[in-house]
């Protein structure tokens, strides 16, 4: 057993809720980095049964805007050394993640993003189409192609890691250092002194503390409204992903598409895995609509049209906690006692390690870190929205 | 997904674009509350369950419709025009 599975205690320091990779990497930063112990987290379900084991497990930090690249530079950091500091192998592959150029204005655009990475600490390449075409071969570079490829900028030290382990890893060492994993134990109201959050009530009865954390990705509006929180700047949307038969070393590093929005990499065991855009309407039912699925194999092909006879072995939605602006929201509040981190959008596996590093911190000293700070939810009303994309209060756009 | 436009009769999902929550209203121009402007354009319910929401048949009609549709299920419960036209008939039958 990689963990224990113990009863709940009548009271802890910290109680979070939600027992995924941001919930399972906050506990683990709070017990090794903060010296806090006494915690509980508290999964409805089993361990790393959410979105943590749903997504397509890239990791990348090619923002342009500063508060991201800071953000996701700090996971970076973190991921290159995760597997030595859990010890447990989250198979951090550093393969790299390129983005496909099909237009000369699209280079300029990612001269730009790449110049924008390089100020901040980060590593960015300019490829013309020829350095594309030898990382990789197969990969459709000729004038023919639907939208014929210019060039593309690669993030080196990018790539992907093995997502299940990355919440098993987190877990194992988050236990080993005391902290009680709960699972099967679903939240179903907040213990309340006045305005005050003062613990849970959950599945397996009450349990108190002075630090309720909440990181429940797609369910943030419906546990939030079980404290009273009727609005969030959130509407959840499903996000597809595909896996097809495996084959031989086909596709070297995470490559996506310039022309529409597809990403797509090889997992160790051959299969290929991909996705695109949001279906782009509010739903938490975990599964998405064919156009979706045309639309996304359509795009594949034509960055590879020998794929064209491949088999999907499977499909899956995931429920994603779009925010107004696309960032998330590393918090306290938005009651006393209560923090919260939400707001993942569809790029939250990436985060998890800062997520985790930066929430820790947040609830340890009341305060959000400097590099969090940017993501506080008062930054609606405040002007100060993080939108990556320049599309505005759009959640299914971003 | 396919949604039932009071104009053009059962489409599939792709010929319509989606724009929303249904229930927000925008205050009045004149309303000074900056509370107000600032829920209208941030806050959500976003419940799990019965959604109104906003649909355009924009590859079709180009209708604005109030759709009713239960984002656990994706089951339409309603839809129907809104607009200038809201009160007008649709299909024979209708």
């Amino acid at each position: 057993m990689q963990w224990r599975k113990p009863e709940p205690k009548k009271s802890y320091d910290v109680i979070i809720v939600g027992g995924g990779g941001h919930g399972l990497a906050t506990a683990w930063y709070l017990a090794s980095v903060h010296g806090l112990t006494n915690i509980a987290v508290v999964e409805k379900g089993w361990l790393g049964g959410g979105n943590v084991g749903r997504n397509t497990t890239i990791v990348r930090s090619n923002y342009l805007l500063p508060q991201n690249i800071r953000f996701y530079e700090k996971s970076m950091q973190l991921w290159r050394t995760l597997s030595h500091d859990l010890n447990y192998n989250i198979m951090f592959s550093p393969r790299g993640v390129l983005n496909l150029a099909h237009t000369p204005g699209q280079m300029d655009l990612y001269a730009e993003r790449g110049n924008a990475m390089r100020l901040l600490g980060g590593d960015a390449e300019l490829l013309d189409r020829d350095q594309v075409a030898r990382l990789n071969p197969g990969l459709d570079v000729s004038g023919n192609a639907r939208f014929p490829v210019v060039g593309g900028l690669l993030q080196p030290s990018a790539g992907s890691a093995r997502h299940d382990a990355v919440a098993w890893g987190f877990a194992r060492a988050a236990d080993q250092l005391g902290v009680d994993l709960l699972e099967n134990c679903e939240v179903t109201g907040f213990l309340r002194e006045s305005d005050k959050v003062v613990g849970v009530e959950t599945t397996r009865g009450e349990i108190r503390t002075e630090k309720t954390a909440v990181a429940v990705a797609g369910s943030t509006s419906r546990v939030m409204r079980l404290a009273g929180i009727e609005r969030l700047p959130i509407e959840s949307h499903v996000l597809q992903a595909f896996v097809s038969e495996a084959l031989k070393p086909v596709i070297a590093n995470v490559v996506t598409f310039g022309g529409g929005h597809l990403y797509a990499s090889q997992s160790d065991k051959g299969g290929l895995v991909f996705g695109g855009a949001l279906d782009g309407y509010n739903s938490y039912a975990q599964r998405g609509n064919l156009p979706v699925v045309e639309e996304v194999m359509s795009e594949f092909l034509a960055m590879y049209p020998k794929f064209a006879r491949l088999r999907m072995l499977r499909s899956w939605g995931g429920v994603t906690d779009m925010s107004m602006d696309g960032s998330p929201i590393i918090t306290t509040g938005p009651l006393p006692g209560m923090y919260l981190n939400a707001g993942w959008c569809y790029g939250g596996f990436k985060a998890t390690p800062a997520s985790g590093w930066c929430f820790a911190h947040t609830i340890a000293n009341d305060k959000p870190h400097d590099i969090n700070a940017p993501f506080t939810l008062d930054r609606f009303k405040q002007g100060r929205q993080i939108d990556e994309k320049g599309v505005g209060p759009t959640p299914g756009y971003h | 997904m396919i949604i039932d436009c009071p104009w053009c009769g059962k489409r599939d999902v792709r010929e319509f674009t989606y724009q929303g929550d249904g229930n927000i209203k925008r205050p009045a121009i004149s309303d000074v509350n900056v509370d107000e402007f600032n829920a209208y354009v941030y806050d959500r319910e976003n419940p799990a369950g019965d959604h109104l929401e906003l649909w355009q048949h924009s590859g079709g009609c180009r209708s604005h419709l109030l759709v009713s549709r239960n984002t656990l299920t994706h089951q339409i419960a309603s839809c129907e025009t809104v607009g200038p036209w809201a009160d007008k008939s649709g299909r024979a039958g209708k």
